[in-house]
């Protein structure tokens, strides 16, 4: 029941969000702001992230390796393809749903509750779709440098990794990054990235927005955003490989 | 003039508003008072279209706000300035630029244009030299009258505050009261204030409307008030037993 509910009053709330906005100059100011909030904010957290899970994934592959006669440059496969794959857009875009997500549920769900939203809606602004559009538009247009940027630096891990514990030559490697190089694997995760980035913002919107009561609920709804933005990750990442790869 | 006509309006099954009417007189501050939860909140949201009304009427100078388009109310939103309970600043916006908001949003003015209007009403408010402090810089007068800024800025035909002095000093509780009142007279604006506190009853209540469990009780001025024998008023008025015995000594004086 509640479920319903919930999915029922979301894509009302999207109908509500995409709306035309009042001023265009106010609009690309706030995404411009919003931009450099979510995401010029994020990028210290996925570079930390994206070089050492690229530096693990290498070193697993490479001691899990045990048969001597398999190449050593497999590694620089095996670790391309689960960085392209899954790792840069999934678990990056799960990290975000994290720190953006909260960010924006406790942002708009302090404002619902010091009654900012209404000052809005008394003005005849639409409040949904002046504080929830420029956060969708900057989330999908940012999620997918992000996640090339993961790309980079998770491959780069691998190979910092692979080279200094001398378990994977560079020379290997860098054949390895390179050998039946799939292209697409690049566009199924960027086109991956947009979708995360719009449900990311959209989620934690929704949650943040019909917030009621006090500090308490904020603290609840930001949690209920990054735990729901979570699970829809997770269940497109399934539909959108399904789609994209079967 | 405000025309509230059989209102009523319930959450989850609980009638809240239960057949309000009344008339707010434009030039005049008008008061709204009642205990904490009595539905003072709810019908001041209501007046202004935050809560849709369940039944009944809400009419500006013959504009029946209830029965409008979105898109008509809009029109009627841009004569109204709110000023709500905990100042409702933007916490991401410096005095300056809240006040420049409804500005920016809707009027066509110059940037030097706005920035005069913004200065004149943070001026009108006695608030200069705070332009670019954050709202949480300021103390909760202040706020309150960078709020009031915000909410004239666009010279609104209606002005609704929603329990103004609550959370300040006695003191600074005055300050406000009659900054709102002057207001009102200056620009003859339509004023409805939410209140429980006497001082504001009997400092600036021109025209009162008394509301208990969310029904119209009494209505009249802050002249009439303090002899009324409305049981339920004067309970709520004499709540203490210092005040019950000024009343008391005050109609044996008979005035
Ligand atoms: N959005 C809401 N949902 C459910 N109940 C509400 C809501 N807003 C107010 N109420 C209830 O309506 C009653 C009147 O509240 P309110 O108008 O805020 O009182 P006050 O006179 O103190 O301003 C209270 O019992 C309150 O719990
Ligand atoms: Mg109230």
């Amino acid at each position: 029941m509640t479920f319903l509910f919930h999915t029922g009053r979301y894509f009302l709330f999207l109908k509500k969000v995409f709306d035309k906005p009042v001023k265009l100059n106010i609009f690309f100011k706030q995404i411009i702001d919003e931009i450099d909030d979510l995401g010029v904010g994020s990028l210290g957290i996925v570079a930390i992230i994206s070089v050492f899970i690229g530096a693990v994934i290498t070193l697993q592959t490479a001691y899990n390796i045990e048969l001597p006669i398999i190449p050593k440059y497999t590694v620089g496969v095996a670790a391309r393809d689960t960085i392209l794959l899954e790792f840069s857009s999934t678990i990056v875009s799960l990290i975000l749903a994290g720190k953006v997500g909260s960010h924006i549920a406790s942002e708009i769900g302090t404002m619902r509750v010091t009654e900012q939203i209404d000052a809005l809606d008394v003005m005849g602004i639409n409040s949904a779709s002046y504080l929830v559009l420029p956060k969708v538009v900057a989330m999908v247009f940012i999620n997918p440098f992000l996640v090339m940027i993961s790309m980079g630096i998770g491959i780069f891990g691998g190979w910092a990794a692979g080279a200094f514990t001398g378990v994977v030559p560079s020379a290997e490697y860098i054949y390895g990054i390179q050998y039946a190089f799939i292209p697409f694997y690049i566009v199924y995760s960027l086109i991956k990235s947009v979708v995360f980035g719009f449900l990311i913002a959209t989620i934690s919107g929704y949650w943040g927005y019909y917030t009621t009561g006090g500090s308490l609920e904020v603290g609840r709804c930001s949690t209920r955003a990054v735990v729901v933005s979570s699970i829809q990750i997770l269940l497109f990442n399934l539909i959108l490989t399904q789609l994209l790869l079967a | 003039m405000i025309e509230v006509k059989n209102v009523y309006k319930s959450f989850d099954g609980v009638e809240v508003l239960k057949n309000v009417s009344a008339r707010f007189e434009p030039g005049k501050v008008n008061l709204i008072i009642g205990r904490s939860g009595s539905g003072k909140t709810v019908l001041l949201k209501s007046i202004v279209g935050l809560h849709e009304v369940d039944k009944g009427e809400i009419i500006y100078d013959g504009r029946s706000f209830t029965n409008m388009s979105e898109k008509d109310r809009k029109q009627i939103r841009k004569e109204i300035g709110m000023l709500f309970q905990g100042s409702a600043l933007f916490d991401s916006k410096t005095v300056e630029e809240n006040v420049r908001f409804p500005l920016d949003v809707f009027s066509d003015l110059s940037v030097a244009e706005k920035k005069e209007r913004t200065n004149f009403c943070l001026k009108r408010v006695n608030l200069e030299n705070a332009n670019n402090l954050y709202p949480s810089e300021l103390s909760g007068g202040m706020q309150k009258r960078v709020a009031i800024a915000r909410a004239i800025s666009l010279n609104p035909k209606y002005l609704f505050c929603d329990e103004p002095n609550s959370g300040l000093d006695p003191k600074t509780a005055i300050v406000i009261d009659e900054l709102i009142y002057e207001i009102t007279k200056e620009y003859n604006m339509t004023t409805i204030i939410n209140t429980h506190d006497m001082n504001s009853v009997m400092g600036i209540g021109e025209k009162i409307i008394f509301i208990s469990e969310g029904q119209k009780v009494w209505e009249g001025s802050n002249n009439e008030i303090l002899i009324s024998d409305n049981k339920q008023l004067n309970d709520f008025i004499y709540a203490s037993k210092f005040l019950k015995q000024v009343r008391e000594g005050f109609l044996k004086k008979g005035i």
